[in-house]
């Protein structure tokens, strides 16, 4: 664990504190029925409709295993070149709450199915570090509290009870917030890649609690740690970290001691509070649950689905880099989502250009989602229209400045690249006469400058260029422009 | 006026299947013996004389009609700890006094498809936890035998219904001896299968690992028949074992020459919490008989046996301190009047839904799996646990069955261990050990002592086997009442 110098958290960073984070994902698994129940898993039903007999825990009832959610956890297992324990057990976690219907869940403690794995996560400056991953184990959500309409009373909906979870534990390797959310997208990416998890955020299908310490550069031991709370975005685990850690350093800087509690992220406020504190914390008397048996992984299953796995985000990086000749920006960006990188290798297909795609796939569509924070799945132009557009790019119907008019219309729902081009009549002009009749009167309007430009006065180049550009409406070819002008430095 | 009631469930099931006596006349009879002589017993919570009797009529359809099962139209009784769908589930409690169960338990459908009847649900100590039936919300279930004597428990609505013969047969659960120790007491015989022979979905969880129905009845033979209708595979229940269950009647009539008996010598003591010596002279009795038939008596030895009590008062109440947690007064079951807020309302619903002894074993288990004691304590019984199971896998290598008493002494006064916690747990100490390690086990009637009560009551010998060997239990026990009629005697009092 070397400590990356220079890391960023926040304006207070005076480089004296050592920040230290480790991440609990959540990560729901995309089982159909539930972990212990045959009761749908879908999401946003009405209240209590998809519960069965086993999800209220009425009495005599008893789990049965989803053996789909175990093949999820040793795919996930095998994806992080983690050791998949040949026996692990379920465990109850006692405690009281309104939305826990049995008084415990079902979880494992200290005989997880995955134990000890790695990621390597990429920074910003393309420096990578490997992340250990302590363990991930199986267990079951609770349902929901509904605080509002309910005149004072809580209500409770028992729909997510029972929805298999992955809780991925991580080392306390990281050294930055931005780490943390590097990590954090690998992980998001992994599960995706594998199948085992939609990773939406908004649902509430990809969450994580962050345990957040300093400690002075140098120290060997950790600071005390406070617990983050279910956090469900990027952009509030970097600003809760970055809050907590100023917090924790003033702090201790006033001559004060942080105190292991859990805190809570309020988004609107940007400040954490505590939740409870290590006094308060429940024991949670766990013990193995009599009524499932221990889960017993063979070699031989290992193998099979070690074979289903995809290919993974790492693997596909190097090939887009060594095969198709990316730049490593931009074949981690396409891979570092699933779906970013099968839109991008569908657009592949139909241009058989890959750097051409890559460049468009990386800048001006990623801009657009960007601009309207939405991924992928929800862009507003499909892979096969978007070829369509690079398609003309290349075939000259269109340059690459006009390209980018035609996808804003595109975006904006008016139609297919070339009945944009068409109605708009952006088509470009490649017919050397048309060009050499608005060249030679752009020379002839600037007289001076152009005896400029043979004088050797290269900078005078891109006035001429621009000159026609305009003239043309930005349809003129710019590569034929150039070459006419160079033409008539000649003559 | 035909005396069914002194028919076993072997004979009513060939009457109805000859048509000699409809189910509906069947079910009227023993609803009618319930209504008159329940009182003096209270073993029965709940009668569902509706359903019965509308159960009883589609099964003379059925029998009419030709290949019905051979339990078709006979009319059963089922503990109150099994759900039944759209009758009360009240497992003895306050906290499920308003539970009306949605499902039935597997159990229940099983028996169902059998072609039983079902009379109604019995009494029972509060969520099973008691061995004399006077933890009950609904009272205390007295001994057809003596009335001021307890039937056992937790199981003693069944044993006493069915040892009055309210009901021909009855089902039972055993967690610690609840179906054996009150078939001893009631004069009945019992039987707790192989945990995992018989399914626990639909059974109100105490405590999950050692939890196994049975049936109650008066006979072996009987009880073979239940079993055979009860015992099954099923995917709800991931404990339960995927086995094929043998027909229990096919092999009951096996002479026992050469069978080995083995005789723990940790048993047969008359030390602390011994056994009673009027008990002692009756099961020699038994023990003598099977002499005669054939069997060896071989003296064993159980060394670990000294550690089942105390193992089985860690295991039991920290799995039930966890099973009983969903009874918080959120979704079903007794929620106490205007809470103040979500604490009082667990705190209250809770205190005032659980009675004493629940509420005793709950804090118990708690403090067993709290945070610095789960290793001294629950880790440490179930490694204790290994012991005593390896004790009897090592007797079986050398015999086929062991015999004991049920119980150190017969039935005791009604209030006679109520305030002594301590000394009520010991009156298991015989049949606790066959849940801690799995094993299936009978109790079988074997005479009367005076040991307690004052007056002359039953005294039930225990016969346990290997995993597994019900049927080997059930031929051992049957050749046993076709030699005695213990079994085939009635309470005075409910005899007519």
């Amino acid at each position: 664990m070397t400590a990356v110098m220079n890391s960023e958290w926040g304006q207070n960073d005076n480089g004296q504190w050592e920040v230290v984070i480790g991440l609990e994902i959540h990560a729901q698994l995309a089982t159909r029925s539930k972990i212990f129940s045959g009761a749908s898993t879908a999401y946003g039903a009405e209240p209590n409709t998809q519960t069965s007999v086993v999800d209220i825990a009425l009495p005599g009832v008893l789990p049965v295993l989803n053996k789909e959610a175990v093949h999820m956890a040793v795919k996930f297992g095998m994806a992080i070149e983690a050791e998949v324990t040949d026996r692990s057990v379920f465990a109850r976690k006692n405690y009281f709450y309104p939305d826990l219907p049995k008084g415990y869940q079902i979880s494992q403690f200290d005989l997880p199915i995955v134990g000890k794995g790695h990621v390597t996560i990429e920074l910003e400056n393309g420096e990578t570090r490997i992340i250990g991953v302590t363990r991930a184990h199986l267990e079951e959500d609770a349902g929901k509290s509904l605080h509002e309409d309910y005149h004072g009373m809580t209500g409770i909906d028992l729909n997510r009870a029972g929805t298999p979870l992955l809780e991925i534990v991580s080392e306390p390797d990281m050294r930055s917030p931005k780490e943390a959310v590097a990590y954090m997208k690998k992980i998001h990416s992994l599960v995706q890649y594998i199948g085992i998890c939609d990773g939406n955020m908004q649902e509430g299908s990809f969450r994580c609690d962050a345990n957040v310490s300093v400690r002075p550069r140098g120290q060997q031991e950790f600071g005390t740690r406070t617990e983050l709370k279910n956090i469900n975005s990027f952009r509030f685990v970097e600003r809760a970290i970055n809050v907590e850690i100023e917090r924790q350093i003033e702090l201790i800087e006033d001559g004060g001691e942080v105190v292991q509690e859990t805190r809570l992220y309020d988004s609107v406020k940007n400040e954490t509070r505590s939740m409870r504190s290590k006094e308060e914390a429940n024991d949670y008397r766990y013990f193995p649950d009599p009524d499932l048996l221990p889960v017993v992984i063979t070699d031989e299953y290992r193998q099979q689905v070690r074979g289903e796995l995809p290919e993974l985000p790492d693997h596909k990086k190097q090939r887009y880099v060594d095969n198709l000749g990316l730049s490593a920006y931009d074949a981690g960006v396409i891979t570092s989502s699933l779906a970013l990188s099968i839109y991008f290798e569908q657009v592949l297909n139909e241009v058989g250009d890959a750097k051409l795609s890559a460049n468009w796939i990386t800048g001006e569509l990623s801009a657009k989602m960007n601009r309207e924070e939405v991924d992928i799945q929800n862009a507003a132009v499909g892979a096969k229209d978007f070829a369509l557009l690079l398609k003309r790019i290349k075939d000259n119907t269109i340059s690459g400045k006009i390209a980018k008019d035609v996808l804003e219309a595109m975006w904006n729902g008016e139609g297919s690249a070339d009945e944009i081009i068409e109605s708009k009549g952006l088509k470009q002009i490649t017919d050397t006469g048309a060009i050499e009749a608005f060249v030679d009167e752009v020379i002839a309007n600037n007289p001076a400058q152009f005896e400029e430009l043979k004088g050797g006065k290269e900078k005078m180049m891109g006035f001429f260029v621009g000159q026609v550009m305009k003239m043309s409406r930005g349809k003129a070819n710019p590569a034929q422009v150039n070459e006419l002008i160079r033409s008539k430095m000649k003559q | 006026m035909s005396m069914y009631h002194t028919r076993s469930v072997t004979e009513l099931s060939a009457m109805l299947q000859a048509g000699e006596v409809s189910s509906v006349e069947l079910t009227r009879y023993f609803l009618d013996r319930i209504n008159n002589n329940d009182d003096k017993l209270n073993s029965f919570i709940t009668v569902s004389e509706e359903m019965a009797l509308s159960q009883a009529k589609a099964c003379d359809e059925k029998l009419k009609a030709g290949n019905a099962p051979a339990l078709t139209g006979v009319p059963v009784a089922h503990k109150d700890i099994f759900c039944t769908h759209g009758v009360k589930t009240s497992c003895g409690s306050k906290m499920l006094d308003n539970f009306i169960s949605p499902y039935d338990a597997t159990v229940v459908k099983n028996m169902r498809e059998a072609g039983v009847v079902m009379l109604g649900k019995t009494n029972m100590d509060e969520f099973a936890m008691g061995s004399s039936n006077e933890t009950s919300y609904y009272g205390p279930v007295k001994n057809p035998w003596n009335l001021d004597t307890v039937p056992g428990g937790s199981s003693g609505g069944s044993a006493a219904a069915v040892s009055a013969r309210l009901a021909p047969a009855a089902t039972g659960t055993d967690t610690g001896g609840s179906i054996r120790q009150p078939a001893a007491f009631c004069g009945i015989t019992g039987l707790k299968p192989t945990y995992g022979r018989v399914s626990r979905f639909g059974m109100v969880a105490f405590a999950s690992s050692l939890d196994q129905a049975g049936p109650m009845g008066q006979s072996a033979s009987d009880c073979a028949l239940l079993l055979n209708a009860m015992a099954g595979f099923d995917e709800k229940d991931s404990t339960c074992i995927e086995k094929d269950v043998p027909d229990y009647s096919a092999d009951l009539d096996k002479p026992l020459n050469g069978l080995r008996i083995g005789l723990p010598k940790e048993y047969f003591t008359h030390s602390d919490g011994g056994m009673n010596a009027e008990v002692e002279t009756v099961i020699k009795t038994a023990l003598e008989l099977y002499r005669s038939m054939g069997a060896e008596l071989v003296e064993i030895e159980l060394p670990n046996s000294s550690l089942s009590v105390p193992v089985y008062y860690v295991v039991a109440p920290a799995e039930c301190s966890a099973n009983l947690s969903r009874f918080d007064g959120v979704r079903y079951g007794y929620r106490c009047e205007n809470p103040k807020d979500l604490n009082d309302l667990y705190t209250r619903s809770r205190g005032e839904g659980f009675g004493a002894e629940v509420q005793r074993r709950i804090m118990v288990g708690t403090y067993a799996l709290s945070s610095g004691y789960y290793d001294a304590y629950y880790l440490k019984a179930q490694q204790l646990r290994h012991l005593i199971s390896d004790d009897f896998k090592k007797a079986y290598q050398q015999v086929d069955v062991i015999m004991a008493p049920a119980t150190p002494e017969t039935a005791f006064n009604l209030g006679a261990k109520s305030d002594d916690p301590v000394a009520m747990y010991l009156s298991d100490i015989y049949t606790i050990a066959v849940n801690l390690a799995g094993i299936p086990a009978m109790s079988i009637p074997v005479g009367f002592a005076n040991s307690n009560s004052g007056k002359s009551m039953p005294v039930g010998m225990q016969i346990m086997g290997n995993y597994f060997k019900e049927a080997k239990l059930l031929n051992v026990a049957h050749m046993y009442q076709q030699q005695t009629d213990w079994h085939t005697r009635l309470p005075e009092e409910f005899k007519a």
